[in-house]
């Protein structure tokens, strides 16, 4: 068979694992399996490379390395913060705010706790997809026990000031928690849990070149949670199970090696998305979602307050599926939406939330970039949007 | 083991005059195919118009029982206790255990049925019917007789090799063997009425073959999936279906630049009957089978099908011609097809559905309409034609096909 070109940007969705770290988890697999409870001496192996995975991950984001919990998703490490944080503090209060463009393992969980008698306040974002510290600060209450907010929209790759919300909800209440997912911005930008006030945060391994099944959440001093599994009491009873010791290292080394090129990376990804941005914005009737509300014009500053490996585009005139699997005949993989609210069709997306109309938001796709993505393969996206686009607007549904 | 044979019965099959034997061959070699897949060895065989089938060792019921309900032709499945040709007192004593077995409460009404084939055991019908009922008159006085309308028929075969012991029977899909029929092509799309169609004929005795129209980039890998997997749930009922994955874009696209928006729907149409014919004629269909239901959608009224029709020589069976939506519903959820078909994946009819379609297409029209696809049609046929990827689609899933390879080749 002929191996056919492939162009991957689909990696919001999920990445390809980092060579080096498949050579690592194989090795963990085939030599060091050892179970990090067991007593004996591959025990013990395992269990310093799982502590070696915590130290590292902890010190990307400088904290204790106690404070990093394994799971086994972001979908977990969400659910985890969320409803651990109320079960553990329902007599303190039992009002949670967020917004209503987070991620599902976000919404479900509120929804969830909806049905057990807390109250939820969903902040509406403005047409960029973000919110403010002072619309957070407006809708805390006494009662109020836990603020949930994703740091990078995974829809759009808006960025909502975390620092300054952090720091708003301190200043009016020293005892609110806050949760941050950071699945779509961990190893993008720079993450100090302490120095922005964030008491939870959840990323996930396979959105950073490490394999699917791990995840982490960070639970800041002192900060009382609920454990949800029950088991043997592994990760300080936070979280029962055997650990995934090969998935924890492989994170730990994805994000170490990401880490090391952050800046660079995160300069070369902006240079990308200027480029495909001002390419899509030449074939008409398609707009460009998360940086400027509609008919506003924008720079490069700009798109630097937007995640760099992140581009929303309606287009007028075209579904989203039929763009997508145009683009996929030529070896080009993208993503319409996002992957995980494709299951939830009756819930509204953000694409709702920043009021796109419905003939731009039914041809609404998103390409998103990884650090494995090269210039020419942006350019070659470009090329065929502008190829494909006009061809499939001659065939319309009357 | 509770049982260690099943005696099948069949009810049409057994008046089909002089092609009688054709209809039974044909039972006995779907039975077999399917009981190659259980687990354990069974001995198969005919006789006296009935099928008996021996398990020679261990087996799962539960396993068999499900294959065999699977066949078409057969009407009852009777699971029956097995022994050796006993003298009378120890015959007695089994059909004792095995009533009081099967019918631990007691509290019924019962009628002694024996049938004796071997003319030389030493009791005859009657002697055996009054002996053993008597028996289990007085082994459990919570039975009682009822020779007019008994709860249970417990029946004593006596064959020369074996006696056979049985009391109740589990109901089969009914219908005709498949193959005993020939062959059909059927239009399967992702929707809830094809597969339903293709199962009603394939229980006339029917083989499928299948043809789905695929259209790239308006449909995705996972339409084709679901098709796959409906296709693998009717097999469970035909044996391995012959998949035919036809793409159709390029013909599509065509028909839109070039015919009034309205029509579209049924000249497309027109075009995957013709296409459909064409492979049903090269690999031996001598039918064509479609999920049309009279009245549900434009396409389908009285006067769109005689336009569609119209291309066609071969017939073409609508066994859904006449059944209401809730009724094709119920009969995808009885063979398990429904669930899948009701996944969200569009098909290749809808993406260019216009607004408002003709529901009275007139024929000259549309034949008039479709001169104007005169220059590249011939061609664009052709080549979907040799798109043609053939995935030989069987109830644990799928394998490609090589499209160089010749489908008539593999023993269809």
């Amino acid at each position: 068979m002929e191996t056919k070109k492939e162009i991957y940007l689909d990696n919001s969705a999920t990445t390809r694992v980092f060579p080096e770290v498949a050579d690592l988890l194989h090795r963990i697999y085939t030599e060091e399996y050892g179970n990090p409870s067991s007593m004996h001496h591959k025990g013990v192996e395992a269990e310093k490379e799982l502590t070696k995975a915590r130290e590292t991950l902890s010190g990307l984001l400088k904290v204790d390395a106690k404070q990093i919990c394994f799971t086994s998703c972001g979908s977990e490490s969400d659910n985890l913060a969320i409803i651990g944080c109320a079960l553990a503090n329902a007599r303190a209060g039992r009002h949670l705010i967020t917004t209503n463009v987070e991620h599902p393992g976000v919404t479900e969980a509120m929804r969830h706790l909806e049905e057990e008698g807390f109250t939820v306040t969903y902040l509406p974002v403005d047409e960029t997809g973000r919110i403010t510290a002072q619309q957070v600060t407006e809708a805390m209450r006494e009662d109020t026990i836990l603020v949930s907010v994703m740091h990078v929209n995974n829809e759009i790759g808006s960025v909502m000031p975390i620092a300054e919300i952090g720091e708003a909800i301190k200043k009016k209440n020293p005892k609110t928690l806050f949760h941050v997912d950071a699945v779509q911005s961990f190893t993008k930008f720079p993450i100090l849990p302490k120095k922005m006030r964030i008491d939870l945060l959840a990323a996930s391994g396979h959105k950073i070149h490490a394999p699917k099944g791990v995840a982490l959440l960070y639970v800041g001093e002192g900060v009382k949670i609920k454990n949800l599994i029950y088991g043997g009491g592994q990760q300080g009873n936070l979280r029962s199970g055997t650990e995934n010791v090969a998935g924890a290292a492989g994170m730990a080394m994805a994000a170490k090696t990401l880490y090391g090129t952050m800046e660079e990376d995160r300069k070369r990804l902006y240079d990308y998305k200027e480029q495909l941005i001002h390419a899509l914005l030449e074939i008409p009737g398609v707009k460009i979602n998360g940086i400027k509300a509609e008919g506003e014009t924008f720079g490069r500053q700009d798109i630097e307050e937007t995640a760099p490996h992140i581009v929303s585009l309606s287009v007028k005139g075209v579904r989203a599926e039929v763009l997508l699997h145009a683009l996929e005949e030529k070896g080009i993989y993208i993503s319409a939406g996002s992957a995980c609210s494709t299951h939830h069709r009756d819930t509204k997306g953000t694409k709702e939330a920043i009021g796109l109309s419905k003939e731009y938001r039914e041809g609404t796709v998103r390409i998103s970039f990884s650090v494995m993505t090269t210039e020419e393969e942006a350019e070659e996206a470009a090329e065929a949007f502008r190829e494909v686009i006009p061809f499939l607007r001659k065939f319309v549904r009357h | 083991m509770q049982y260690q044979s099943f005696l099948i019965k069949y009810a049409e099959i057994g008046i089909k005059g002089k092609n009688r034997h054709l209809f039974e061959e044909a039972l006995e070699r779907q039975m077999k195919i399917a009981l190659k897949r259980c687990e354990g060895q069974f001995k198969v065989y005919r006789t006296s118009g009935r099928v008996f089938v021996d398990a020679l060792e261990e087996y799962d019921y539960e396993e068999v029982l499900e294959a065999l309900s699977h066949i078409f032709g057969i009407t009852g499945i009777c699971p029956m206790r097995r022994m050796d040709v006993l003298p009378p007192d120890e015959v007695r004593d089994a059909v004792v255990a095995f009533i009081k077995e099967e019918y631990p409460e007691g509290k019924h009404t019962f009628k002694m049925h024996a049938r004796r084939q071997d003319k030389l055991y030493p009791l005859d019908s009657l002697e055996l019917n009054a002996m053993l009922g008597e028996a289990v008159l007085e082994a459990d006085e919570r039975f009682t007789v009822d020779v007019h309308d008994p709860e249970i028929l417990m029946t004593v075969e006596i064959r020369e090799e074996s006696i056979y012991l049985y009391s109740h029977i589990l109901p089969g899909p009914g219908g005709l063997p498949v193959g005993s029929g020939g062959k059909a092509m059927l239009c399967l799309s992702g929707g809830i009425d094809s597969p339903v169609a293709g199962w009603m004929i394939a229980k006339r005795g029917i083989k499928l073959d299948a043809v789905y129209f695929n259209a790239p980039p308006y449909t995705s890998e996972r339409a084709l999936q679901k098709v796959i997997d409906l296709a693998a749930q009717i097999a469970k009922y035909t044996g391995p279906i012959y998949l035919h994955n036809i793409n159709f874009t390029e013909i599509q696209l065509y028909i839109y630049e070039k015919c009034p928006h309205d029509e579209l729907t049924i000249i497309m149409r027109r075009f995957m009957m013709r296409i459909a014919e064409k492979i049903a004629l090269r690999t031996q269909s001598q039918a064509l089978i479609t999920g049309e239901s009279l009245g549900q959608v434009a396409s389908q009224t009285m006067v769109s099908l005689g336009v569609t029709n119209e291309v066609c020589t071969l017939p073409v069976f609508r066994p859904l011609i006449g059944f209401d939506k809730e009724e094709i519903i119920d009969v995808a959820k009885k063979i398990g097809t429904y669930e899948t078909s009701i996944l969200p994946y569009e098909d290749c009819c809808t993406i260019f559905v216009a607004k408002h379609p003709v529901t009275k297409p007139n024929l000259n029209t549309i034949k008039r309409h479709e001169l104007h696809l005169n220059e590249k049609i011939d061609e664009m046929v052709e080549k979907a034609l040799q798109t043609d990827e053939i995935l030989i689609v069987d109830q644990k899933g799928s394998r490609v096909l090589k499209a160089s390879q010749d489908p008539l080749a593999d023993g269809m």
